[in-house]
Parts: structure tokens; sequence; C-alpha cells
């Protein structure tokens, strides 16, 4: 189309007022944000630079067992004398990236038919609600169980089996924030224009409750990482000899008796991703939805 | 009584209340003086956002969660309130200042009954036991003319209507015999019929118990019942204050005058060949909601021509909206059908043709839903334009342009905004020039000027005016509120409970001889004359009873 | 009252065709396996002849939906069927491992439920303070951990280095009472510090979202004491809210114990399931899952029940 420069420079210019509105709330957030995003950049930045990180490689034996922490294993050796170091920073790779897969895999799944749940209503809603009811009866965990104990535990059942039972959750969620929104009169204004039913999801509903989403997906990515970890933990989860912080925890469980703090080292690395997850969506929930909690 | 009207009870002086919102803190209301004797009472009054509830309220020594007083001086039979303890306003609050809500559906606890929830005040403050509290109760409900006034305080609050709920809660303010009773918009959320009751309630009671009033209000006619003397409030700031009597006949602010003079607005009489074709004809219109067996519109027949408007007036559950959901196709009928243009539309609006459904538009009673918040002005009234007319690129533009233009916008100004950066009159602005945009020949406008303050209100009913004359269009104008049907209306339609009570054009509906129900709602609007109320009641009075879709 | 009893009705019965329905999707996953239960029995070495018959004997043969009503009709009697991994019969074992498993959780919820609604009360009251800001962090803090973490913090510095408590929690049929509660305390702490939460959130907001509402403001307006406005104003409309915390919380205590009790090493139903997984002897994964689903239903259904009893809008209809 002719678009005249002065436009041009408009859209350029609402793109760097945007960037700097975000790096101003950035600079206003609270310790605890700063903090979950700092541990965020360490983390992808593990995950993506792994093999260049690590001394050693992912399985690779290159010591005794259970060496104890000195100048050549940073963190020791685990219980087949793999070093400790280098499986963490692969386990940002395996561990992270699986639960992230799980988590978009079961958000695209949740997401979408919760959002058509709400939009299109009726019979197709009350089947995919009812639907969801009855797979969330089941505890999550139990359920993840019962199924991986019939189909397996590799990595791809793994993910669609962790990234169905969250899809519930994510379903009920969408569904839930989507009829708020369904109900307001533009929608109706967009029905009555006779617009079709994608176009009314795409541009009157999803603006409305992206919010919400990014916030849901922070969550569900800390939910499917716990359970993910859980599982491994249990032996349930991701299998060897791939580097994975649930089943390091569990290889070197028995150190603890020995008051070793390895087994600790993989359990923290779990425990402080999340952690910084969730701070960083706690601000933005506060930042998003900060009004109605003042008052 | 034995007090003197003359004593002073309440002195306020240089009130200032500021509030906290967005990570600063805003001045809410700006040295506001005002006093009050015993006896007496103030309306405050003023459009949204003028304060006055903050007042009210501040003369309490409450400020609301995120708000708080700043400044000035609020003395309270020579208490000091702003710098009182906190034990001490807790004493004064219900026993010696009570507060009367503006919902009070919301304001009573679900968990206990009504005669508990007053006889809590008396109790509590010490001033009389379970029993005598009960006996006061009763004595009062009868008084107020409550229906059973011995059993209905042994209700829950909802297990009683809306309009004698907020009576109720009139009653329990005066469980303590309190000198001062702050109303906080009491009759805003209730419909014409039932606002007389509670309104004629609250008059006598204040009167009988000599109790001193500062009665919150948006509406003039209302206040010109109540108060003794009337304070304008704008912005937080005072504008004016004067006896009731001179202000209404002499108002000295350029701002008063704006609101006196909003009632005398009447649109252009339109030539409406009462001889041509109609536009719209609904016939024989029977709907009941998916899942539920009472019908909520029953043999719906009326007419619209072409250039007219039609008011349809009515109480909240008259059926009036619903009327609305079945034109546009939202509500198919179960009997019935809707003609438009002569040919009969689909009940659906799914079957509808882009054609059929481009000539029909409608308005919403709240432009805050009725746009996406999240779309730009642009966005908004361009996409009629695009998606029924085809239009892109610069003849767009030039089009986008123009529409601004009518509803009297400055394109350059408001184009790229977002809605959150308008004001509430602004959004209505957009939703017509979006409706207009479709290029409609009848256009649906639902309460559209109930939710605005009516200095707004008013622009935005001149606006539609001056476009009907310019697109002959015709419009549905549902409204509860008949001072709007007086303004607009070519011919009214008058509804209760789902059926058509009475049609025709306006001169006639509105002029003796009246159908029995318009003439009941048109007595119980509020009118300016501060001796209004007091006629109609004795009236009815004088006809046997009182009557209202509430008893 | 009819009302309410119209909707209990309607509660309870949908509570029971949840279960069934869970029912018949837990006999259905696993009737999904390759190989059946004569297959897994007899192993690799078993002859087609000798699987035929072994079929037949467990009537592996007849149709799902016969096969479904006997294994449901045999379990309401309480006969869960034997282990394929150690031939015993599943209900002998398990009713003591359900019970030590709902000992640790109501353990738990004794330290836990208590603990969450003060704090999550006080949280509310003092909105926005530094006490509000401090709970809030450590709570994200502690939901975002895993359950593991926790134990093992707390096994090496409680237990292994200062020795106060035991790490291993091995209880048996004929373990003492307060023997058991010292066993399976720290199980307990570790349960109470990753749930407690969860449940002081959801507190909290439930009693900001009270607090907010008008009729709280009117009675503060009618110059109640502070006190009274929480016991006589706020309480009675809380009930809802307060117990559909507590129940959820149970719910997730139940599920929670898994990890726990592995770690602890803690004869518990969760132990049991997950050995049953590794070793897929399905016919005890089958019967934990469902007292797992079961009992999480049961609880799903007391609360919504409670909240309908506690409800005055419903208790008093029009």
């Amino acid at each position: 189309m002719n678009q005249s420069p002065d436009i041009q420079s408009m859209t350029n210019s609402a793109v760097s007022t945007r960037t700097s509105r975000i790096l101003k709330e950035l600079a206003k957030a609270p310790f605890s944000a700063k903090l979950g995003l700092l541990i965020i950049v360490v983390y992808v930045f593990a995950a993506v630079f792994a093999p260049w990180l690590a001394p050693y490689g992912e399985s690779e034996i290159v010591g005794k067992k259970y060496v104890l922490a000195n100048d050549t294993f940073l963190l020791g050796t685990d219980n087949l004398g793999r070093d400790m170091l280098s499986r963490i920073i692969y386990g940002a790779r395996n561990t992270v990236g699986i639960a992230l897969i799980t988590t978009i895999y079961a958000f695209l799944l949740g997401g979408i038919t919760g959002i058509f749940a709400a939009v299109i209503g009726g019979w197709t809603d009350q089947l995919l609600s009812r639907t969801v009811d009855i797979l969330m009866a089941i505890p999550a965990l139990i359920f993840a169980m019962l199924l991986l104990s019939i189909f397996g535990t590799s990595v791809p059942s793994l993910i669609l089996i962790i990234g169905l039972l969250d899809a519930t959750r994510v379903f009920r969620l969408c569904r839930a924030v989507s009829l708020n929104v369904v109900v307001m009169d533009f929608v109706e204004a967009a029905k009555l224009r006779g617009e079709k039913l994608v176009w009314i999801t795409i541009r009157e509903v999803l603006p409305s409750i992206s919010a919400p989403l990014a916030a849901e997906f922070g969550i569900r990515f800390c939910f499917v990482f716990l359970t993910i970890s859980a599982l491994s933990f249990l032996g349930l989860g991701i299998q060897p000899p791939t580097a994975d912080w649930g089943s390091m925890v569990r290889d070197t469980a028995d150190l603890i008796t020995f008051e070793d703090y390895t087994p600790l080292i993989p359990a923290a690395a779990i425990a402080i991703l999340t952690i910084g997850v969730n701070f960083v969506v706690d601000w933005f929930l506060q930042k998003t939805s900060g009004l109605k909690d003042e008052f | 009584m034995n007090s003197d009207h003359n004593e002073l009870l309440l002195e306020v002086k240089g009130l200032s209340v500021e509030g906290f919102s967005e990570d600063k803190w805003h001045q809410i209301v700006n040295g506001v003086d005002f006093c009050l004797n015993r006896g007496e009472i103030l309306g405050l009054i003023g459009e949204s956002g003028a304060g006055k509830s903050t007042i009210g309220i501040a003369a309490m020594g409450f400020a609301k969660p995120g708000c708080r007083i700043n400044g000035g001086s609020i003395q309270f039979d020579g208490l000091e309130l702003t710098t009182a303890t906190a034990e001490e306003k807790r004493r004064l609050r219900g026993a010696r200042i009570a507060y009367v809500a503006q919902s009070a559906a919301a304001s009573f606890n679900p968990a206990h009954k009504l005669i508990d929830q007053f006889s809590e005040t008396v109790i509590q403050h010490g001033l009389g036991s379970r029993d005598q509290a009960y006996a006061d109760a009763k004595e009062l409900y009868s008084k107020i003319r409550m229906p059973n006034p011995d059993t209905i305080g042994f209700r829950y609050p909802h297990q009683v209507s809306g309009g004698q709920l907020q009576r109720a809660m009139t009653a329990m303010a005066l469980a303590c015999r309190p000198d001062l009773i702050i109303f906080d918009e009491p009759t805003t959320a209730l419909d014409v019929t039932t606002q007389i009751e509670v309104l004629s309630t609250i008059k006598d009671i204040v009167e009988q118990f000599n109790t001193a009033a500062i009665y919150i209000t948006h509406d003039l006619a209302v206040v010109a019942q109540m108060a003794d003397k009337i304070k304008v409030l704008r912005y937080g700031e005072s504008v004016e204050e004067s006896e009731t009597r001179s202000m209404l006949s002499d108002p000295q602010k350029d701002y008063t005058k704006s609101l006196w003079a909003v009632r005398s607005f009447r649109k252009t009489e339109q030539n409406v060949d009462a001889s041509s074709l109609p536009l719209l004809k609904v016939q024989n219109v029977t709907a009941i909601y998916p899942g539920t067996s009472k019908e909520v519109l029953t043999d719906i027949e009326f007419e619209i021509r072409p250039n007219e408007t039609v008011a349809v007036v009515g109480e909240s559950g008259s059926g009036k909206s619903t009327l609305a959901r079945v034109i546009t196709g939202l509500l198919p009928p179960r009997q019935g059908q809707i003609l438009f243009e002569d040919q009969s539309l689909p009940s659906d609006y799914r079957s509808r043709s882009p054609g059929q459904l481009q000539k029909i538009q409608m308005i919403y009673q709240m432009a805050d839903t009725a746009i996406n918040p999240h779309h730009k002005i642009r966005d908004i009234v361009g996409r009629p334009l695009t998606f029924y007319l085809g239009l892109e690129g610069q003849a767009k533009q030039k089009r986008l342009r123009k529409l601004m233009e009518m509803i009297e916008m400055d394109p350059d100004q408001y184009l790229d905004r977002l809605p959150g950066e308008l004001s509430g009159g602004q959004k209505q602005r957009i939703c017509i020039a979006r409706a207009l945009a479709a290029d409609p020949s009848f256009i649906i406008c639902d309460e559209v000027t109930s939710a605005l303050d009516q200095l707004v209100a008013e622009g935005i009913l001149r606006l539609l005016d001056r476009l009907q004359q310019e697109f002959n269009l015709a419009y549905m104008f549902i409204t509860h509120d008949l001072a709007t049907v007086n303004a607009i209306a070519d011919r009214v339609v008058v509804m209760l409970q789902g059926k058509i009570v009475d049609q025709g054009p306006k001169n006639e509906v509105f002029q003796p001889p009246y159908h029995e129900y318009t003439e009941l709602l048109l007595s119980s609007v509020p009118e300016m004359d501060p001796d209004w109320m007091d006629r109609v009641i004795a009236e009815r009075l004088a006809k046997g009873g009182l009557k209202s879709a509430d008893n | 009252m009819n009302n309410i009893l119209r909707m209990l009705a309607q509660r309870i019965s949908l509570g029971v065709l949840t279960l069934f329905i869970v029912s018949i999707i837990i006999f259905l996953a696993v009737s999904m396996l390759p190989g059946d239960a004569a297959q897994a029995i007899l192993g690799q070495a078993a002859t087609p002849d000798t699987i035929e018959i072994l079929r037949k004997q467990l009537g592996l043969d007849l149709p799902a939906h016969t096969r479904y009503l006997t294994w449901l009709s045999s379990i309401v009697q309480g006969d869960f069927g034997t282990s394929i991994g150690n031939g015993r019969e599943i209900s002998e074992v398990i009713g003591v491992r359900f019970f030590n498993t709902i000992f640790l959780a109501a353990f738990a919820a004794c330290i836990s439920v208590p603990l969450a609604l003060v704090l999550g009360i006080l949280a509310a009251l003092y909105r926005n303070s530094y006490y509000d800001r401090t709970v809030n962090a450590l709570t994200l803090t502690s939901i975002s951990t895993p359950e593991f973490f926790v134990a093992y913090i707390l096994i090496l510095y409680v237990s292994v280095k200062t020795g106060w408590f035991p790490s291993l929690a091995n209880v048996h049929a004929d373990t003492g009472f307060f023997e058991r509660l010292e066993k399976t305390f720290l199980p307990a702490v570790t349960l109470t510090l990753v749930s407690v939460a969860y449940m002081m959130r959801m507190t909290r907001a439930a009693i900001i979202n009270l607090l907010s509402s008008s009729y709280i403001e009117m009675a503060s307006l009618k110059g109640m004491k502070r006190l009274r406005i929480i016991t006589h104003h706020a309480l009675p409309n809380a009930w809802a809210p307060i117990i559909n915390v507590i129940v959820l919380n149970l719910a997730y205590l139940i599920v929670g114990v898994v990890v726990v009790e592995v770690v602890f090493v803690y004869p518990g139903l969760g132990q049991l399931l997950v050995d049953a997984v590794q070793r897929r002897d399905m016919p005890v994964v089958q019967a934990c899952c469902l007292i797992f689903a079961a009992t999480y239903v049961s609880l799903n259904l007391i609360a919504d029940i409670l909240s309908i009893l506690t409800n005055p809008r419903l208790l008093h209809p029009k």
C-alpha cells in the first residue's frame, strides 16, 4: 500500500516508545522481579551455550564415583563418575527444554480449545468442558503415573502425557477468561456486523486475554517443570543417560546420609528457576491487575 | 422535637481529600466548606467526578480505602473529626451519624435478618436492648408503610425487593435516632415508580425525627424535593450554594445554569409521513429465553417509519432490551416475525445477509464495553467501512475523517487514540460513528445516555437528532428515562412486564386521557418544582393508596 | 429447604457419576496395554497355548464390558485382585498402606491448616504491609520448591547433622502412636512447608475479596468494632471460601504424599504406586489410582456440599 513516510516514522516511534516504556517499567520493578529476570537470563544462557560452558561431556564418565568437589570437578562426580557441573549445565538444556516444549504444547492444545469453547458455546462447549471435568477428576500426578506405566517412560510420551494433563488446566483458564470477554458488547457488535468466528476470536477476544494468558504461561511452566522433575525423581520421567536435574537428585540421593550436599545442587537448580519465574509472573500480575488489588 | 433549627450541627471548612491511583496521590476534593444546622437537609449535587460521595463520607470522618483526608476541618457537634481518635469516631458512627448507601442489596449482610441488622446498631452502641430494638424496628417499618411490618424484618436481605430493601436501610439508619444521616444516591438504582416511594419515605422520616441530612445525588429534580439548601459541586470544588428555591429559580454560575437548562432540550420536529411504508414492522412477537418457560415478550406489535424516532419506554424487567435482541436476531422469537423494508428478516442474525445486517445498527448503553479497549479508534470505526463497503486506503481514510467530523471530534487528535484515553461521552460518540460507518437506515439505541452525565447526555441527544436530519435515519430509542423520551421521541411504545400497554404519537400518549400505567410512570417522574412530591403523594393517597410494581 | 436438598442430590449424583467414569477410564487405560495380564504373569517364554489357557482362567477372553463389570463388582466388595509382582492379594497390602498415607496427610493437615488460615488472615488484614510482602515472597518461594528439595534439606539439617529426628519413616503395623508421630514428623513438616503456601495465598485472596464487600464497609460505618466486623459480618460469609481452601488443600496433600513417601521410604499408598508403575504391576496400579482418585473426588464433593450448606442465600430461600 501507499504508506506515507510519516506513517512509517510514526510506527517506528510507536515501537521505540513501547520499548522505552517496558524499560521504564523494568527500572521500577521490585527487587524480586529483577532477581527473577536475572535468573531466567542465566538459565537461558546456560541452556543455549551448554556445550561451550560445560567442562566435560554430558554422559561422559570422567573419574571415580562420588568424587568430592575439587579443582578438576568443581562440583564432584556422581554415582557413575560423571562430572556433576557438566551435567547440571546440560540439565538446563534437557529439563528446561522438555518442560518448555510440554508447556507450549499444553498451551496450544488447551488454549485453542478453551477459547473456541467460549466463543462457540453451546454443545461444543458442553462436550469439551465435561471431558475436561472428567480428566481433572483424577489428580494430575496420579493420572500421569497411570499413563506413563502404560505408554512407557520415553521423552515423547512424557511430553504428550504431561502436556495433555496440563492442557486441561489451560483449557479451564482460557475458557473462563474468554467467557468474560465474549459477553462484552464489543463482541456482540462484531457478531451483529456478521464477522466470522475466527476473526472475532483473533481480533476481539485474543487482545483482551493476552495478559492473563502470559501470566498463566509462566505459572503453567512452573507446574510442568515441577511435575516432570518429580516424575524424574521417582524414576518415571526423563531416563538415563540424559542429564536431568530430577534424576540427578535421585542418583545421588544416598549421599545425603553422609552429610554431602551433592543431591541438593540439582534440586536447588530446579527450585531457583521456578522461584525466578514465579517472581516475574507475580510482578506481571500485579502490574496488569494492580488496580483491582489496590482498592 | 425540642431541638432548635438554628443550632449548628456540622461545620466543614476547607475539606480536602486525596486518592491514590497510578502510583500518585490525586486531589479528589479541594477546599470545600459548608455547614448544617439541626434538622436541615443539604443537597450535594454534581456530575460524576465531582467528589460528592467522598465529601458525604468524609462528613463521618471516614475516607474510602485508598483515599485520605488531607486538609480542612470537620466539626460535628463540637468534636473535630479530623483529629478525633478512631474510637471517638466509631462511637459517633451509626449512633449519631448514619449512612444510607446507594445499593442496599450489597450493603446489607446476606447472613443476617433485616431486623437483626437494625438492632445491632442499637445494641452495640449500648442504646437499648434487643427487645426494645425489635419493637422499634416494627414501629418504624409500619411508619414507612412497608408491607407486613411485623414480619418483614425477619426476612433475609435477598428475600426482599430492591425498593423495600432501600426503605429498610433508611429505617436502619434511624435505629439510634441519629442527628445526621448521609444519603448517598439512595434511589439511583431504582425504577422511577419505586423511587418516589423511597423518596417520600426518606422525606417523611427526616421531617418526623427532625434529623439533619446530607442528600447526595446527580438528579436535580430529586434534590429539589429533598433539600432545604443545595450545593453544586464540580471537580471536587464548590461551584455555588444557596437555599433550594432560589437556587432553582435563579442560579448564579454558568455551570449551574447549563445543568438547569439540560431538561429543556427538544428534538427537531420530524416530517414523518404517516402514510409512508413502515421501515421496520414487528409482528406478533413472543419470546422466551432458552431453557426457561416464562415469556419475556408477549404479542409485541409495532412499526417504525423511515426518519422517525420511536421510544420504547419501560422499567426494569419490562422486556425493552429483550425486544432489541429479538430485532437484531440475537434472540430468535418463539412466535411472530420482523419485517424490514417489507421483507421478512431471518430470525437468527447468523442467517441474515451482510446487507440486512448493515442496515440495522446498534448503539449500546455502556460505551466502555461496546468498543474493544485494545483497538485504536481508527480500527474501530474503520472496520465497518472495510467490512460492508469494501473501502481501503485513501478512500477509507477520507471517509474516516468525515465520520469523525460528523461526531464533532477532531480526526487528527483522536483517530490514533485508544478508547481508554477518551471520556465517557467521547466513547459513546465513537460508537455512534461506528454505527454510521455502516451506512444504516435504522439504529437501535439501547439506553445510550443512561450511563452519562446530564450535560454529556444532552450533547449525545443533540448529535443523534442532527444526524437523523442529515441522513434520514430511523431510531428505536430504548430508555427508562421519561425526560429522554420527551426530548427525542416522535412516537412512544410503553412496555410493562413483556407487553406493550400503550403506544402512539408522543403527543397523544403523553397527554390526557392517559393509559393507567403511563399515568403512573409520568406522575412518578420527579419535577424541578420543590412541591411536586408532596402534591403527587397527596393526590395518590386521596385516590386510595400508593401503587407500584414493588408493593 | 427443598432447593438445597435438590442441589445436594445433584452434586452427590454428579460425584458418583464422576467416580464411575473415572473407574472406566482407569480400567480402559490398562486394557490398552500391548499384551495382557496372562502374558505378564507367564513372561516371554510362555507358549501361546499356555497363555490361552491362563487367559480363559482369568476371564481375559470375555468382552471388555463384561470384564469391567466383574472388575468393578469385585472392587466394590473389597477385592482388588492379585498383584502380578508377588501374587499376593492386593486388598491385604492396600488397607495398611492407605491407612499410613491418610495418617501422614492428616498429620500434615493438623499443622498446615491452622497455620495457613492464621497467616492468610493476617496477610489480608495487614495488606501491603512489610509482613504481607515478606510472606508473599516466602510463599512464592515455597510454592516453587520441589518437595524433595525441602525434604533433603530437612534430612540434612534436622536429621543427619543434628540427629533430632529420624530420616527414615519406617513404621510397621505395631508401631505405637507416639513413635509413629516421631517417625512421620519430618515427612509431615515437608508436606506442611510445601502446601501451606497455596492455602495461605487462597485464604488471603478470599478474605480480601470478602473485606472489600459493601456490607463490611457498611458495618464499619455503623460504628461496629473491628473484632465484631470480623466475627459477625465477615466470618459467616467466609465459611464457604475457607472450607474450599481447606478441602482443596487436603486433596493436594493426598496427592503430594507420593514424592515425600518415596524420599522418607514411608510405606504408604504413594510408594506402592511408584513401585507398581516401575514394575508395571497393572492390577496394583489400577487399585492405587482408583483409591487416589476416589479420595480426591470425594474431598471435592465434600467441599461442594459444605459450601452449599453454609451459603446464607441458599439456606434461606425466597
